[in-house]
């Protein structure tokens, strides 16, 4: 009875966590030259996308926590709003049902594999 | 000055036709001719069979409703020089069933308004019942709720609503404002029971802020600001942290007030 409500606050909720890590991500990568932080790119003197940079990145435990959690919080977001799109088409509660299904199994399914590559990727890293 | 008036309007008779269809007729103009005058007019020289509702004539009670020029408005509040065009569309509210002409089924509208039990809930019912004296209000608690308080259940923000033209389960703007406006009201604690159909399906989460319920509301009622204020309550609740303050205590009798003389007492209450 109360899904709406939770499903709702989750939309709200992720919609922060976006908004934060995707401020992050400009930090990081787009305005570092303006507002350097040393935590985010430990070589200052070159760029965010050079290879000391993006290994730095990949080493760190913070910024592969930061990919996942910016993962399930923008598919959700995402998969939540599309939701809400196609049930503004009218279908019957049946169809409402696999709707939902499929955009969860999409999700679940997106964000493992994300997650995998945001581990691996971690991993990977871990050996230069 | 324009002499005559032509009125478009759409008629249908479920037990004559098929589909609606549109009818013109003109009739003179008159000075400050409202949409509804210019009605009764084609009903007395035209169409003695034409169907709509009405009754008080002012803008009050809500009964004519109807989309005029391609706006959902009273016809007893709208006058044909304000609409500024030499033909007056009348057809009946959409998003409704029609019954007849003019007339649409409003029933489903108050079905979703009396889920929402658009009514002050206490625990002290028998305060409520019978009461001993006023609750106890203060006037910024009563600008909480005021505006949306002059809705006269007219229909029109339900007709202009993208979201309710589509999603059935979802109750709309008129239902919801009224829900807010008891949520609000300071005398009343039927936040929690009300919630039972606000957190499904049936609640504010399908409004994606159109705003056309508060653009055509006759009365000048914010329904969709209601509607966000109501996700914010709700979204606070769930998070716990929702302030439910103490319901309006009742008030208490004035003390060390002495009667002058010759002044008579007060009729005995009625209610």
């Amino acid at each position: 009875m109360m899904k709406d409500q939770k499903l709702w606050t989750w939309h709200l909720a992720a919609g922060a966590v976006i908004a934060l890590f995707l401020g992050l991500h400009m930090l990081t990568m787009h305005v570092d030259g303006l507002i350097p932080i040393r935590a985010l790119n430990v070589a200052s003197d070159q760029r965010a996308i050079d290879w000391v940079n993006v290994v730095a990145r990949g080493k760190s435990t913070f910024f592969a926590l930061t990919y996942v959690v910016l993962l399930g919080a923008a598919l959700f977001h995402g998969l939540y709003g599309l939701r809400n799109i196609l049930f503004e088409l009218n279908p019957s509660a049946g169809l409402k049902k696999v709707v939902g299904a499929v955009l969860l199994l999409a999700g679940l399914g997106l964000f493992a594999f994300g997650t995998w590559a945001a581990v691996a990727g971690h991993m990977l890293a871990r050996t230069f | 000055m324009m002499k005559d008036v032509t009125y478009r309007i759409r008629l249908y008779d479920p037990n004559r036709d098929a589909v609606p269809h549109w009818e013109t007729y003109t009739i003179p103009y008159a000075a400050g001719m409202t949409v509804l005058d210019g009605l009764w007019k084609i009903k007395e020289l035209h169409a003695p069979g034409l169907a709509w509702r009405s009754s008080c004539r002012m803008g009050v009670c809500g009964s004519c409703g109807m989309l005029i020029n391609g706006k959902p408005g009273l016809a007893c509040n709208t006058q044909v020089s304000e609409l500024k065009a030499t033909t007056v569309a009348v057809a009946p509210l959409p998003n409704f069933d029609i019954i007849r002409d003019l007339v649409p089924d409003l029933a489903p509208m108050f079905g979703k308004h009396q889920a929402l039990l658009p009514y002050v809930i206490r625990e002290d019912v028998e305060e409520r019942e019978n009461p001993s004296a006023e609750f106890w209000q203060s006037a910024h608690e009563l600008e909480q709720y005021l505006q949306f308080s002059y809705c006269i259940k007219c229909g029109c923000c339900m007709a202009a609503c993208p979201t309710f033209a589509t999603d059935a389960l979802y109750s709309g703007p008129m239902p919801l404002a009224q829900a807010h406006r008891y949520n609000t009201d300071t005398r009343d604690v039927g936040f929690a029971v009300r919630k039972e159909v606000l957190a499904g399906n049936a609640g504010p989460w399908r409004c994606h802020y159109a705003g056309e319920c508060s653009r055509v509301c006759p009365k000048g009622v914010d329904p969709a600001k209601a509607i966000q204020l109501m996700k914010r309550e709700l979204v606070l609740d769930l998070l716990h942290l929702r302030k439910q303050g103490c319901p309006a205590p009742v008030a208490k009798m004035p003390t060390e007030i002495k009667r002058r003389d010759g002044v008579p007492d007060a009729p005995a209450r009625t209610v």
